[in-house]
Formats: structure tokens, C-alpha cells, sequence
């Protein structure tokens, strides 16, 4: 816990309008994390999501990633610093082929050679568990499938930080095991993960710290159990 | 680097064939055919060039360019101005309305490209009719009025200037198709299609995408401006109206579509089988149905064949090739 954060949000805000999406929000990922970002509907996930990955611009605060301040940097340049984000829902370049789809990540993020495409891709699809389907046309694949090309050309990026957003909506529970497998998997191998999810028995159980938000303030941090007991998470959720 | 264009490809075979049958048909006249049919195919192989150049951002990116018609007559009234000047050669006025249009593409991505869809379609439309407006009310062009350019009737070894400039259009042709291709399998043109499939995915797998946005608008233009520079030397004479015609804006468009838009094969099949039937039709019918036939057959294309002619060989030939 000496060490700077890998993730350092410092006191956010983004708004839409008058509306107030997220106010001064903190919180630090540290490398090797498992953490879960929750909270009800419209609480400000996805936009903090968007505000780490540079698809939106924060107004207030700063977001520091291995040191280096973020604000102002495209997507794209916060890609190639390390930072991947899958989508809640899936955008698969449809025209191509799964192994093509990563294959753009691949030369555009991690600087492969067209010639090594093949092989690193394959790779990864190996780890993720879709190599099957590595020729496969993008837009002809099941959900789940989908969803596991997103993590997939995610991590053809080659990022330090995996951002996975609701990846597991609306599967079923065998599915959720199963990316859950992957996510751990990705972790053990050195990832730093950022889960966002409405699954609460998947994200209790992958993350080691959570974070919930609420109509854009941060109503609570700790470990799972701390947050299951915790009476403003419940009244969140649950209503008073 | 590695030069993929100086490998010895069927592509570059092809290249060098056409460009024979070029050099055989105008210097050496090997067989004796009407003048008209250099004077009709250079327009064909003129919309080879605009087809092509749309194609880069319409088909390739997924921005839809309703400007061609501005940058087409941008590059022919950059080679009066050059005219008028210095009487520059057109050796001369292919690059400098290659780089005016250029730039212009360059101007245009930066202004317009945070537009998507059918806003960024009209915002390139509004730039022609804000184009045309300068040009009529520059006289030094000409204005409303129009100018002529005289141009020798003749130049070796080429005998009439027409089969010159045929044979200058075939190489600006062959030229724009390489360029269109050479792009189109680079790490640009996987990119440019990441961008059409999802613009904010291919954001966060690294694609920058404003700057890939700007090579294509930047070509594009440059090849359409390449398209413009002799056409006052063609018709001779210059005016507005002509030059910024909407049939080019139309044309461009639909040949691509026709062709098939994701390929360079596309506007090239589609700009010569649409350019020649409008040529003939303009002969031996009127030359006011052209555009009821580009409507007519476009129509047809967006119901029977939405990905074009080269959509359905690929899906004839390929069918027995699993889910692809």
C-alpha cells in the first residue's frame, strides 16, 4: 500500500448540463487489483468509465495512470499508455473477422506487425477461450461470444488495466462463471481489473476492494463483507 | 517500410497492360477508332478517378461526401488560376490542383469531421454551394461569366490533344486506383474500416481515429482536385455552373455503391460500367436522361445487391466457404 496507485482519481466531477453525473469523486486503484465499481442505475459508473478511458472529458479533478496525468489525452493515447475498457454493449467491428477485430488493436495499440497478427492474436483468443471462432465474421456471434471479443481485442491492446464494463449482463449464470474465469485468469496473469456490474454474487466474489457509487458521489469503499454490511449501501439499493 | 506497390502483383500486370493498350491506341493509332471515343472515355476514366477518390472516405470510412462536385471544379479552377498566371503546362496544374484540393480536404476534415451521418453529409454539400458562390463572384476566374482556355489542337506524339488528355486521365486513373488500393490494404485502411464499423471502439483499441479522418479527407480531396485540373483544357471553356455540377456529387456517390463500396474494385467497376452507359445513352438517346438512368440503376443496386457488384461475386464465388 506504500507504493503510488496505478489509478489515481482525484476528486471528479462531470456534468451534463445541470445535471451532476459525478461529484468530486476519488478512489485509488492499486496494480494487481481486483476492484469492483457498483451502484445503482444512472449512479455514475459508465460515466466514470468514460471519463477514465478519455470517451468523455471530466470538468473538475484530474485522473493520474502510472503517474502520468490523463486529462486532455485521447483515448486512443490512453489505450497505448495501458488502459483497456471493454463495452456494456458490445461494439464488434462487424465486417470483420473476430481474429481481424483484434488484429486492429493489435497493430494500432501494441505496434504488432501485420505478420505477427495471426499469432498474437490467436493467442489471446487461446486465454479467452474463443479461438474456435478466431475466423468467424464479427457480427455473426452469440452474445456471449460478443462479449468475449470485447474483453479479447481489450486485451490485444496489451493494457496494465482492464476495465470491464457489465460484461456479464444479461447471460446466464454458467456464463457469468465463465467470463468470471477469464477475468481471474487475466488477473493472475498480472492485470489490473476494474469490474463494473450489477451481478452482485460475481462482483462479491471476484472483487478484493469495491467502490459504490450513488447519483454521483461515492457512498461507500471497503472489502465485499464491509459493503454487504454497510446501512448507506443498502439504503442505495434498497430504499430507506 | 516494405514497398508493396514495386511487387510484380496481378494488379501492377493489369497496370501495365491497360497502360500499353493506352500508348497503342493514341500514339500509334494500331486500330482506327472515332475521336468521340476518347472524348466519352475520358469522362468515364475522369469518374474512375472521383469514384475512387469518394470511395476512400464514403466507402472505406463510412463519411458520406456530398462535396465532390466543389473539389472537382476546386482543381479545375486551380489550373485556370495557374493558366491565367503563368500559362503553366498541365504538368504543372495536376500537382498544384492535386495539393490546393488537398488542403482544401485537409480544411474540410477539421472543421467538419466532428459531424457524423447525414450532418457531416450536408455541412460537405453547404462547402460546394459556398465554393461556387467565390468562384462566381471571382472575376479574375472568370466569375459567373465563365473563361476560356485555348489549348493546342494538337501534341506529339499524341496526334489530336483529346487522345492526349485520354491518355492523361488513363494514368491519373490508374494512379487514384493504386493509391485507393495501396491504402485500402495498409494498417491505415484497417483502420479507416475499424472507424466505419464504430468509431469509439476503434478510439479505445488505439485507432486515432481524427488523424486517419484527415489523411482520408486530405486524399480524397487530392485526387478529386487531380480529377478537376484538365477539365478546362477538355471543354475548353469554364463556367460555374458546369464545373460544380451536382451530376458529379451524384455520380461519385453512386458508382461506389454500384461497384461495391469496401473495395478499391468497386468504384472502378462501378464508374466504368455506369460512366460508359451514360456515354452511350447521352449518344444515341439524350443526354438528359443520365441521371434518370444513375437513379434507375441505383435504386435497383440498394434493393437487389446492397454491397454492389463486387458484394455479389464475393458472396457467388465464396458461398461454399463457411460463415464468412
Amino acid at each position: 500500500m506504500t507504493a503510488d496507485p496505478l489509478l489515481d482519481v482525484r476528486a471528479v466531477t462531470k456534468r451534463f448540463g445541470g445535471f451532476t453525473a459525478l461529484d468530486q469523486i476519488s478512489m485509488e486503484v492499486r496494480a494487481g487489483e481486483r476492484f469492483g465499481l457498483i451502484g445503482p442505475n444512472g449512479s455514475g459508473k459508465t460515466t466514470m468509465i468514460n471519463c477514465i478511458s478519455g470517451t468523455l472529458a471530466n470538468e473538475g479533478g484530474e485522473i493520474v495512470f502510472k503517474g502520468v496525468k490523463l486529462d486532455g489525452r485521447k483515448p486512443h493515447q490512453r489505450t497505448r499508455l495501458g488502459i483497456a475498457r471493454s463495452f456494456q454493449i458490445p461494439k464488434p467491428f462487424r465486417s470483420m473477422t473476430v481474429l481481424e477485430n483484434l488484429g486492429v488493436a493489435l497493430e494500432f495499440a501494441s505496434g504488432s506487425a501485420p505478420g505477427q497478427v495471426r499469432e498474437r492474436g490467436l493467442a489471446i483468443l487461446e486465454t479467452i477461450g474463443l479461438a474456435d471462432r478466431a475466423d468467424a465474421n464479427a457480427g455473426a456471434l452469440t452474445q456471449i461470444d460478443m462479449r468475449k471479443l470485447e474483453l479479447a481485442r481489450a486485451m490485444a491492446t496489451q493494457p496494465e488495466l482492464l476495465i470491464s464494463d457489465e460484461a456479464m449482463a444479461g447471460l446466464s449464470s454458467t456464463e457469468v462463471d465463465d467470463i468470471l474465469d477469464i477475468l481471474f485468469r487475466l488477473n493472475e496473469a498480472g492485470i489490473t481489473i476494474i469490474m463494473i456490474e450489477h451481478i452482485m454474487r460475481a462482483v462479491m466474489r471476484f472483487s478484493t476492494r469495491i467502490v459504490v457509487l450513488d447519483a454521483g458521489q461515492k457512498i461507500a469503499e471497503g472489502t465485499p463483507d464491509e459493503i454487504v454490511n454497510d446501512p448507506e449501501v443498502e439504503r442505495a439499493y434498497l430504499g430507506e | 517500410m516494405r514497398m508493396p506497390a514495386l511487387k510484380l502483383s496481378p494488379f501492377w500486370i493489369c497496370a501495365a497492360v491497360v497502360v500499353l493498350v493506352g500508348v497503342a491506341l493514341t500514339i500509334f493509332d494500331v486500330i482506327a477508332i472515332n475521336k468521340f471515343i476518347f472524348f466519352a472515355g475520358y469522362v468515364v476514366l475522369q469518374y474512375v478517378v472521383l469514384a475512387t477518390a469518394w470511395n476512400i472516405m464514403g466507402g472505406y470510412m463510412g463519411y458520406v461526401n456530398f462535396g465532390t462536385a466543389g473539389f472537382f471544379a476546386v482543381g479545375a479552377y486551380a489550373s485556370v488560376v495557374l493558366y491565367n498566371l503563368i500559362e503553366a503546362p498541365l504538368a504543372l496544374m495536376i500537382p498544384f490542383s492535386g495539393v490546393v484540393c488537398g488542403l482544401l480536404g485537409l480544411a474540410m476534415g477539421y472543421l467538419t469531421l466532428r459531424l457524423r451521418g447525414v450532418f457531416f453529409a450536408i455541412a460537405t454539400l453547404a462547402m460546394a454551394i459556398v465554393l461556387e458562390t467565390l468562384i462566381i463572384n471571382w472575376d479574375f476566374v472568370g466569375g459567373a461569366t465563365g473563361a476560356y482556355i485555348l489549348r493546342s489542337r494538337e501534341m506529339a506524339p499524341f496526334g489530336d490533344y483529346i487522345e492526349f488528355l485520354f491518355f492523361v486521365m488513363l494514368l491519373l486513373a490508374i494512379f487514384a486506383v493504386a493509391m485507393a488500393r495501396w491504402l485500402e490494404l495498409s494498417k491505415t485502411g484497417r483502420g479507416f474500416t475499424a472507424i466505419r464499423e464504430d468509431e469509439i471502439a476503434a478510439e479505445c483499441a488505439g485507432v486515432p481515429t481524427l488523424r486517419l479522418k484527415l489523411i482520408a479527407t486530405t486524399v480524397s480531396g487530392f485526387l478529386m482536385g487531380v480529377a478537376g485540373a484538365p477539365f478546362a483544357l477538355y471543354v475548353g471553356f469554364i463556367e460555374p455552373s458546369s464545373a460544380f455540377n451536382l451530376v458529379y456529387a451524384v455520380n461519385a456517390i453512386a458508382m461506389p455503391m454500384i461497384g461495391g463500396a469496401t473495395t478499391w474494385l468497386g468504384p472502378l467497376i462501378g464508374a466504368l460500367l455506369l460512366g460508359t452507359v451514360q456515354q452511350v445513352a447521352t449518344v444515341t438517346i439524350s443526354s438528359e436522361l443520365n441521371l434518370l438512368i444513375v437513379g434507375v440503376v441505383l435504386v435497383f443496386f440498394v434493393i437487389v445487391a446492397p454491397e454492389g457488384i463486387v458484394g455479389l461475386l464475393k458472396k457467388w464465388l465464396g458461398g461454399r466457404r463457411d460463415d464468412r
